[in-house]
Formats: C-alpha cells, structure tokens, sequence
C-alpha cells in the first residue's frame, strides 16, 4: 500500500451511559458513521486523491484541511453522493451512500444570500424539510383539511432548529436582509432541521468577523455534542475551531493525513505530506500557523510527485 | 384575433356611457360577446402570469421571460402567415426557445441570466425573424400593432379555449412541483444534495414560463409583457416574504390590472395596454415610495405584512 493514511483510530470504546442514551439508535456508536475504504476520486480526468482510509464514529467532530483544489468540497459531495467513487469503498451510516439521505445535512460554500432575495429566514430552513416534497404546499392542506397535525409538527421542528441556533429574533426577516452570519445560523438550522446524524459543512466560518466565527464554531460544538451528531467541516483557517476538534483530515498532494490536530499539524507529518518545507509555528495563545503551505494546488509543479 | 384595433372607439363607439350606476356599468361592460371574452382570457392569463412571475423574479429570469415574448412574437405572424392561429404559433415559438435555452445552459452547467449574451441573441434573431414575416405576409400592419401592445379585444372563443386548457395545465404542474422548485430556486446546491431534479425543474419551469409568456403577450403585447409577469410578483415580493402569500399577492395583484384596465379602456378612447402598465406602474411606485418612509418601531423591518 502506499498510503500514507495515518489513521490511528483506537478501538471505539463507549461508555455506560453514551450507549444507553443512544440504544434506541437505529445504528450502534461501535459501527462507523462513514467508512471509506482505499477510496480515490477522479475528477475532470484527473485523480483528486487517492487511497483514503477512513472511519469516523458517532458525535465526532472532524475538520478537512488542504490548500484549495486539493479536492475538500469534493470529498463532502463524495459522502453526499453527488460524486461516485472512483475506486474504494464507501458506507455512510452502514449503507451504500445514496443521494438526498435526510441524515445527511448539508451546508456548501458560499453562499450569502443577495439583498433582493425577500424570502424569510424561517421558510428557507422549512424548505429543509419539505422542499424535496412533491404537491400542495402546506399551507394549502391545512386549509383543506387533510395534514394538519402534520403540519404542526412540523412547524415546531422548524421552530426548533431556529430556536437551536439562535435566531429566533430575526428569522421571520428576509433572508437578504440579514448579516453573513445571521444567514449562515439560519442555513445551519435548514441543514439540522431535518435531524441529521450526520453535518457536512463546507466552510462555515468563511466570509464571517471573527466575532461570528468563534460564535459559529462553539453552536457547531455544542450541536455536535449534545445531539450526538457527526460534524465534519471543511476549513480554510483552522484556528477558530481547534479547541473543538476531535480529528483533522489533511488533504495534500493526494494524499491524507488522518489524526488528532497535535498529531497532524507538526512541521514532520505536513513537510511529509507535501514532500517540501513545512512549517508549524504556535503563538503563545495556542494559535497555530502553517508556513510554507502551498495556498493553490498547482497540478504543473506538483504532478511529479503526487501519489495519484 | 388580430384584427381588432387596440381602442374601443370603432367596436362600441359612441354608445358607451359611464354613469354613477354600478350595476348599469357592468350590463354595458359585458354587453358584448368580445368584451366577456376579453374578461374569460384576461382573467385566466393574470392567474398563470401572476403565479408563475413570482418564481420567475424569485430566480432572477426576467429577462428570459422576455426573450420568450419576443420569440413568441415571431411565433404569431409566422403562424398568421401559414394561416394558423396566431396563439398556436405563439405557444409553438415559446416551447421551442425554452427547450433551446434549456439546452444550451445544460451544457454551460447552471446559466448565468444576468451576463444573458445568447439570450439577447436569440432574442433579436427572432424580431428580425418576426419583421421577415411581416414583410412576407402583406397588409399587416395592424395586426403587428396589437401583437406588439395587446389585442385582448379580438380574442376568439377557439383562443379562449385554447388560453384556458393551457392555463389549467400549466397551474396544475405549477402546484405540484411549487415546493421543490422553489427549494431549487433559492438553494440550489442544498435542494441537488437532498436529491430534487434541480436540473429538470429547471427546464421545466422554462417551459411553464414559454405557456405563461405565450398567454401574456395575447393580452399586454411582446412590449408591455412585464406588467403583467413581472411587475405584480415584484410588487408582491416587496411587500411580503412568506412564499405563499407573495404568490397569493401576485396573482391578485395581476388579476387587479387585467380586469380594472379592460373596464377603464372600455369606457375611454384608450388602449387597453396603457391603462394595464399604468396601474402596474403606479402600484410598484407607491410600494417602493412607502418603503422609503422612515419606518416605524412597531413593524419589523423589511416587511409590511
């Protein structure tokens, strides 16, 4: 094999209470929540990555780092089934991936809404949850009748996921209207209301004050550990979420490094990783700052000694 | 349909009086069988322009709301030309260009209406069509005046039956894909993730927009097509946020228009066009200036409802 996949995951040992709280689970905390198994991924003709191992288990906070293109997003649309697999194996929550799975949430990069966008907040995380629906809309039912305690309920699971992340008081305001991170609070309720075991975020912290990425950061947190839902989080600066983090996937070259933040992020394993350089640099507050990462894949210089 | 002048003045000349007698007004306003015909299509029309312009704004399509409009013009002289019925000819063109553009933004992957080059290309390819047609057909010139700016007056009952089939149809589709297209039109990436057709959906509202646009020219003309596709949703989207009250709004909003500018046009010398844009124009003004007002503490911000 010649991997360099370095997944140390130890044998998943939950305790007492964890397994009883989650009994009633349709999969137990001992099976992956995702497994990928010598996974590889082409994309435009070409392989992104390759020979991927990995084994995320229940309530693990996880975040996806690497220089832009070195196929990050594409790794979270793999997991969504937007992109087939080239080569490997891949289950998510014990099954063969398929698309639109509501244990899935979602949130892509980008997005911020344009000021002329006069949607409210709240029927944007409601399309979470009935957009994929066929037919009348529910207002339309509850006139007629039929689907009203449906209805309801789901107008308290919408109430909820707002509730959840805070923006109970600006929900019922255009989506427009509203600050980067007033709507990626409410896009992170529309990929929760759902109830998902599993979060896929890409870039949440992207284009938001640093005020709102330490607040975005520790709801993430909180979510993760309080509803025992599976966070995985591409990111660009990996600071503001590194008190949190359980694992960090480090895509480069090709190649992955898999481990806990002190194991990855070391001058060795990134020098390695990206076969030149690297250096880890850790302020006095316990920042860390990576010199000498190449910013863009630049497939030109690096082609020769990639491993895909 | 075509032949009928856009003003009232040769139909019902001088026998029109307005009196302060409400009832009386009505009996004179459906006293004739092309003013209830004009009513029948204009109502329908408003229903479909009104619904299906709300998501056509939502998704930033205007414009090739109007690309269509000029197509179907094309559509209804070529069709007039071969001695078809101008609405077959107008629904045909209009299918065809949305199935064209569906086409072309399959390739590009999803299609950047702002930058919008091929569709302004398109859009004159099919008026320099349209003044081919013209020029072959002779003695026309009136019947490209009421195309251009509306020829409610001169619809036929074989139109309106045609107008009505059409609009149930396309409703009927509407309603059924409402929810998931509007997901595809705000999120398109969360709605393909969580496995909505969104590239199907967005074919087939090009082809729900072709029947509406098709519908909308017969009343307001290629011209003035906006005041009854766009201006009603736009109105409606400033005023409230809630989807199903802004597609609500719309179609009333849209059937107000339609019906209040046929009775002004009937009981004046005036076209029935100008009154229909008028009253859009005038309604999306004061919504605009009333937002300008400094607001008030007690509403939240950015809504009126």
């Amino acid at each position: 094999m010649t991997s360099k996949s370095r997944d140390i995951d130890p044998v998943p040992q939950p305790t007492r209470i964890q397994a009883n709280a989650r009994a009633e689970a349709f999969i137990s905390t001992r099976q992956n929540v995702v497994q990928l198994e010598r996974a590889g991924v082409r994309r435009g003709g070409r392989l992104l990555w390759c020979n991927m191992e990995l084994n995320v288990r229940q309530g693990e906070f996880i975040a996806i780092l690497g220089p832009n293109g070195a196929g990050k997003s594409t790794l979270l649309k793999t997991l969504l089934g937007l992109y087939p697999l080239h080569e490997g194996r891949l289950t998510v929550l014990g099954a063969p991936v398929r698309r639109g799975n509501p244990a899935v949430g979602y949130l892509p990069q980008r997005r911020t809404f344009d000021t002329d966008v006069r949607v409210r907040g709240r029927d944007i995380v409601q399309l979470g949850l009935d957009g994929t629906r066929w037919g009348l809309p529910v207002p339309m039912l509850k006139r007629f009748g039929g689907g009203k305690a449906r209805a309801r309920e789901e107008q308290r699971r919408v109430q909820q996921a707002i509730e959840l992340v805070g923006a109970t008081a600006y929900a019922h305001r255009p989506i427009g209207e509203l600050s980067g991170g007033e709507q990626q609070r409410l896009l992170i309720a529309q990929a929760l209301v759902t109830r998902p075991r599993i979060l896929l975020l890409d870039e949440p912290l992207d284009s938001l004050d640093l005020h709102s990425q330490q607040a975005v950061s520790a709801l993430i947190r909180s979510i993760s550990q309080e509803y025992q839902v599976t966070v995985l989080l591409v990111a660009h600066d990996i600071n503001p979420i590194l008190p949190y983090l359980d694992r960090v996937i480090y895509i480069g070259r090709g190649q992955t490094a898999i481990g806990t933040p002190q194991e990855v992020i070391t001058s060795e394993t990134l020098s390695q990783l990206y076969d030149s350089p690297i250096e880890v640099l850790q302020t006095r507050d316990g920042r860390l700052v990576v010199v000498g990462q190449p910013e863009q894949v630049t497939y030109h210089a690096t082609h020769s000694n990639r491993v895909c | 349909m075509l032949h009928t002048p856009i003003g009232f003045a040769d139909a019902a000349a001088g026998d029109v009086q307005l009196s302060w007698n409400l009832i009386a007004d009505a009996q004179q306003l459906f006293a004739y069988h092309f003013m209830q015909n004009a009513f029948l299509a204009g109502t329908l029309i408003a229903l479909l322009a009104g619904a299906v312009g709300y998501f056509m704004v939502l998704r930033g399509q205007s414009f090739a709301g109007h690309m269509l409009a000029n197509v179907g013009f094309a559509g209804a002289v070529g069709a007039k030309l071969i001695g078809w019925s101008p609405v077959v000819g107008l629904l045909v063109f209009c299918l065809g260009a949305a199935l064209g553009i569906g086409v072309l933004g399959e390739r590009n992957g999803r299609m950047q209406w702002g930058q919008g080059v091929a569709i302004g290309t398109v859009q004159t390819f099919a008026l320099g069509l349209g003044i081919l047609f013209v020029q072959l057909s002779s003695s026309y010139a009136a019947g490209i005046y009421t195309l251009l700016f509306g020829a409610v007056l001169g619809i036929s009952d074989r139109d309106v039956s045609i107008i009505a089939g059409t609009t149930v149809v396309t409703l009927a589709v509407l309603v059924t894909i409402a929810r998931p297209l509007l997901f595809a039109s705000i999120d398109p990436d969360v709605a393909e993730a969580r496995g909505v057709p969104v590239r199907l959906l967005d074919n087939a509202f090009l082809v729900l927009l072709a029947f509406a646009t098709a519908q909308a020219v017969q009343v307001v003309g290629v011209l003035l097509i906006f005041a009854l596709l766009v201006t009603p949703a736009a109105i409606a989207q400033q005023v409230t946020a809630r989807p199903t009250a802004a597609v609500a709004l719309s179609i009333l909003l849209a059937l107000l228009f339609t019906w209040v500018g046929l009775a002004i046009a009937y009981f004046t010398p005036y076209p029935v066009g100008f009154f229909i844009t008028s009253l859009a124009f005038g309604t999306y003004g004061l919504v605009r200036l009333f937002q300008l007002l400094p607001k008030t503490r007690a509403r939240p911000q950015g809504e009126l409802l």
